[in-house]
């Protein structure tokens, strides 16, 4: 029996990373909305990794905390111990990566969920979405509720019409002995959506007291953490350590005997897994030199005993799984407690988004997170942002809220999205910004919370830190170009003993500070007036000053894409009705309906010759409406 | 304004004059660089002002012509523009475009001036049609000249660069993507030599760019053949001198006798080797030996055979290692009657019989040999802006590799070296209209185990 719920403004479908972060930013914006999940006991699960962040997600997690999302927050306040990956290789590729209380992190966010104004969290299961017209009308539930809404945002992770391999066992369900939901994604077939089947892999928990760790490798956390929130305060401590191990030929040998019992490999698996993510099978069968493959050994929690295995997913049936773990040192007498699986699940192809996340053709209908094609926590949690802020703004009858791929990794997750598609779970890396030294994790709060502030998902306290810090760090980067540091003794010892090419004659600190090796923590003893001062601001004038002509030069790029990005393309464009352009281009040009200019150049199939077109047509348009 | 374009307005062809038009944001001051009008500065001209000067490098002059100053909006395109006319010889446009590109202006696209002057309002709307088409036109012709390029072995030399280049970053984002893989560590001495290396590959491709050398050191032609089959009367009658010594002795010729003649506007240089056979002394196995060394660097062969004697198998022995380089069968002696040679046509790009009695026998030769260059690489239109793209690009590359090899002698860190090598694929990649990221992604992905 269907019966009415009360109107509200927004439904998000889905309570993990994507869901929440959709759910606090439409909520914080003023509406009303309902959070709909299948367990509240799920809410934030990490049915994978138990850890936060790496290369280029750690960047993500920064850039959802300038923009006022709750992660980074909820990985501090939940970590148990904390690394800055790639130190040495450059600011750009600087990461932070932090292994997170998964249970804590649940129950933290449930509170975050259940304390917010405008949010109401309701345990039920969306099975289907009702239209009118081409507009959002509402969502029925499992137990009859019809929820009238203006715009609903999809969340549901792994779960549409997932299933769940293990050898030759399979069946219908989601991670963690949740159900599969079936019914709502032939309801999304009914609309006519286009979707497609991924595939991901999680490995085998086992239990800590089954673990020799006098046989493994320690890996321990940084000594000074760093936050990933700019508004962290607290001096975060380790609480943990993680351990390495290796395979041997033995793990290979009867992994390699045990091949055709793996769906993967027998065909029973049709979904398209992520190159990235490779099962230890795969590993063996693509890398068939290497002798050994690497696994970390996490810790899932400070109240449980469950180890999660890095680097060890399988679909192997249970009993191959546990022989060949025991051949690995360390692992001889391992305990599985859940085993390793593959899933596969229906997703959408992300060429039907706007960069808005908006649905082409159902207005009021958005996507994010893995139901969007991506892999992660973090990419999730970023588009479950620029979901709610737009499904919110679009509401409220504000302009729509698009970053460009020179502002953030989230922009460029988005815009690679929506612009190229994506044909595996798409993960972010650092290798897909090309305005890498740009976009930093450590500048993350100067790149989005002013954007963060204007839309008002950051508050007051936190923009005006935010203004004090760029304050100070405009007055150190004139301050040392008025300190003059005189060659001595002293100083071209210490130069030389780290590699420094002397100093000859006085120069101006500010000009010192851009020779390479050369930083405050050597000069700032031969600064008589150095004021005290963070080392966030140091760290800041210093990178600004060493990549100088490199972040120029990128600059200039982003000014050349800038130009084009201001050329708005309409949205009723009918591309196949321009004879002038080339007919693939008319094809792709139709496909993906580009926002703008820029966004059309970067569609495989589209030329500059053909944007040249574009340009030109737009103009005449313009023209003709003058009129 | 948009930055500074410029290419040749009038066709790239031997002629009169020619005008290369540059537009956009200081295209005068561009100009007023490499040209020197005799009395004023070009920056000083009033819009529709005329100047005669000098076109120059540094301090030397290159050639004489004259500078047509517009202002914006008064110009075809609405923007500030120069036109410089100059000579109309290829050497010289060429010149003159590597020069604008050195100041600081870039090549034109296919159309580009024409789309300026449509968006600057310097055209009424019913001509926005025609604009667009001749875009689309354009691309497709410049599209067939990729198509073409990519058949190429320049073409597949850069791109085997690339390629090389492509692995090096891709190792290198491996391990900055995955820092807790397994990957092998990045060596920055490797890497600087490695890219060194490729640097120096892109360098020779500039040095040896075959239009360039074609146009501007001529094609060089090398004669062969048995003894006494006429190799130094043919050279003779096709340079019209008489350097070659020519007696009824085989063997005459034993150093390479060089002389140039233009056909057609094209420069050949003619090497006139020592006939092949057993050498009879040691001066002579000299001689022999130079003439297979020439063969090496030859971008057009002539096989000259007696035409009244059957061929032997080994005469064409020797030609077999040459088998990329056009070649012609002249069968000389055409006077004395043909006989049934056993010639494999394929062997060849073509035959042709001579005689040296008969002048015009010798003027077809020149005509095949200019039809048979032509062809195989030489198209007065469309390619040489094409190539020239592609010069600037190669050269661009090596500029970016030459950037990311300082960058890692000063100690820079890989987030930037990056930078600088994905510059590099970049520039390369702009002839096939890829992007870099995805093949340094794709790379990633193929060679390395990474992952959960």
């Amino acid at each position: 029996m269907e019966y009415l719920l009360d109107k509200v403004e927004i439904v998000v479908i889905g309570a993990g990373h994507a869901g929440i972060e959709a759910a606090l930013a439409s909520a914080k914006l003023g509406c009303k909305t309902i959070l709909l999940t299948m367990s509240l006991d799920q809410i934030a699960n990490m049915p994978c990794n138990p850890s936060i962040g790496g290369t280029a997600k750690g960047h993500l997690v920064r850039e959802i905390d300038a923009l006022g999302g709750e992660m980074g927050k909820a990985a501090d306040e939940n970590m148990l111990q904390s690394r800055i990956l790639n130190r040495g290789k450059g600011p750009a590729v600087h990461s932070p990566r932090a292994q997170i209380d998964r249970n804590q992190y649940h129950v933290y966010m449930k509170n975050i969920l259940e304390t917010q104004k405008n949010l109401y969290i309701k345990q039920d299961e969306a099975v289907e979405i009702r239209l009118n017209k081409n507009t959002i009308a509402g969502v029925l539930t499992k137990l009859g509720a019809f929820i009238q809404t203006d715009a609903v945002i999809i969340c549901c992770g792994t779960y549409l019409n997932s299933k769940i391999f293990v050898g030759q066992s399979s069946y219908f369900g989601g991670p963690d002995g949740s159900p599969s939901s079936g019914q709502f994604s032939q309801s999304l077939k009914n609309l006519n959506l286009k979707l497609r089947r991924f595939k991901t892999g999680t490995p085998a928990r086992v239990n800590r007291r089954s673990i020799d760790f006098g046989k493994l490798e320690v890996q321990n956390g940084d000594d000074r953490i760093t936050p990933f929130s700019f508004s962290n305060q607290k001096q975060l401590k380790n609480k943990i350590q993680c351990f390495i191990a290796y395979t041997n030929s033995k793990t290979h040998d009867i992994i390699k005997q045990n091949l055709k019992k793996s769906p993967l490999y027998s065909g029973f698996i049709e979904g398209i897994g992520p190159r990235y993510c490779p099962s230890i099978e795969d590993k063996i069968v693509r890398f068939a030199d290497k002798p050994r493959h690497q696994l970390f050994i996490e810790p899932i929690g400070l109240q449980t005993q469950e180890m999660y295995l890095q680097g060890m997913s399988s679909s192997l049936p249970e009993d191959v799984q546990i022989d060949f773990l025991r051949t690995i040192k360390g692992l001889e007498n391992v305990e599985i407690m859940r085993s390793a699986y593959a899933i596969e699940y229906d997703c959408l192809d992300p060429l039907e988004l706007y960069p808005t996340l908006e649905h082409k053709k159902i207005r009021g209908l958005y996507g994010a997170g893995q139901f969007n094609g991506t892999s992660g926590y973090e990419e999730a949690a970023a588009q479950g942002l620029i979901a709610g802020i737009n499904a919110a703004r679009k509401i409220k009858g504000k302009a729509e809220f698009v970053l460009p791929r020179s502002s953030s990794y989230i922009g460029t997750l988005i815009d690679d999205l929506v612009t190229k598609g994506c044909t595996e779970p798409y993960r972010i890396m650092t290798a897909r910004s090309e305005y890498r030294l740009l976009l930093r994790q450590d500048n993350a709060d100067q790149r989005l919370t002013p954007l963060g502030f204007e839309i008002g998902l950051v508050n007051k306290e936190q923009y005006d830190k935010f203004m004090q810090k760029k304050q100070k760090i405009s007055q150190e980067k004139s301050r040392i170009f008025k300190v003059i540091i005189k060659p001595s003794d002293d100083l071209n010892k210490e130069f030389i003993s780290q590699g420094i090419s002397r100093l000859n004659q006085p120069q101006k600190m500010g000009d010192l500070l851009k020779r390479p090796g050369v930083g405050y923590s050597v000069l700032e003893q031969y600064d008589q007036n150095m004021p005290d001062i963070p080392t966030d601001i140091k760290e800041q004038v210093e990178i600004d000053l060493k990549y100088e002509g490199y972040i120029k030069k990128q600059q200039q790029k982003v000014e050349a894409m800038r130009k084009l990005e201001t050329k708005k393309l309409p949205p009723d464009i009918d591309y196949s009705a321009i004879n002038e352009l080339r007919l693939e281009a008319r094809e792709k040009l139709n496909v993906v309906r580009p926002i703008n200019l820029g966004q059309a150049l970067r569609i495989s199939g589209v030329n500059p010759a053909d944007v040249a077109v574009l340009s030109i047509w737009l103009k005449r348009r313009g023209g003709a409406n003058d009129k | 304004m948009e930055k500074c374009i410029a290419a040749v307005a009038t066709p790239i062809a031997p002629s009169g004059i020619a005008v290369i038009r540059l537009s956009g944001i200081d295209s005068i001051k561009i100009a007023s660089k490499i040209f020197r009008p005799v009395k004023k500065n070009l920056e000083m001209l009033n819009g529709y002002t005329a100047a005669y000067g000098h076109i120059v490098e540094k301090e030397e002059i290159i050639d004489d012509g004259v500078a047509l100053v517009f202002r914006a909006p008064n110009s075809y395109t609405g923007e500030d523009t120069v036109e410089i006319s100059c000579h109309g010889g290829i050497l010289i446009i060429e010149k003159v475009l590597e020069l604008c590109y050195a100041n600081g202006a870039s090549p034109a696209q296919n159309g580009e001036f024409t789309k300026r002057a449509f968006l600057n309002n310097k055209m009424n709307l019913t001509q926005a049609e025609a604009v667009m088409d001749l875009i689309n036109a354009q691309s497709v012709v410049a599209l067939k000249a990729a198509n073409a390029a990519k058949s190429g072995a320049l073409y597949k030399k850069i791109d085997n660069i690339c390629k090389n280049m492509v692995e090096i970053d891709g190792h290198i984002q491996a391990w900055l993507d995955y820092p807790d893989e397994d990957i092998d560590l990045v060596d920055s001495k490797n890497v600087a030599q490695e890219l060194g290396m490729l640097k120096i590959e892109l360098e020779k491709i500039l040095k040896n760019y075959r239009l360039g050398n074609l146009v501007k050191s001529g094609v060089k032609t090398v004669i062969v053949g048995k003894p006494n089959v006429g190799k130094s009367t043919i050279t003779n009658l096709l340079s019209g001198r008489e350097k070659s010594i020519v007696t009824d002795i085989s063997g005459t010729t034993r150093d390479i006798v060089e002389s140039e003649i233009q056909i057609g506007g094209l420069a050949f240089i003619l090497f006139d080797t020592a006939g092949i056979r057993e050498a009879q002394d040691a001066v002579e196995k000299i001689g022999i030996e130079r003439a297979k060394d020439k063969l090496e660097e030859a971008d057009l062969i002539l096989f000259i055979a007696d035409g009244s004697q059957n061929i032997d198998k080994t005469e064409l022995e020797f030609l077999r290692k040459h088998d990329k380089i056009p070649k012609i069968c002249v069968l000389n002696k055409e006077d004395l009657g043909i006989l049934g040679q056993k010639i494999n046509v394929s062997d060849f790009s073509c035959v042709v019989k001579t005689s040296c009695k008969k002048p015009d026998t010798i003027e077809n030769l020149k005509q095949k040999m200019l039809e048979l260059m032509k062809l195989n690489s030489f198209d007065c239109s469309a390619p040489l802006i094409f190539n020239e793209r592609q010069k600037i690009a190669i050269k661009k590359a090596v500029e970016d590799l030459q950037g990311a090899i300082n960058a890692i002698e000063n100690g820079l860190t890989w987030d930037a070296i990056c930078v600088s090598i994905e510059d590099a694929i970049d520039d390369l990649l702009e002839l096939t209209g890829e992007i870099s990221s995805e093949r340094v992604i794709d790379e990633v992905f193929s060679k390395f185990c990474v992952g959960k």
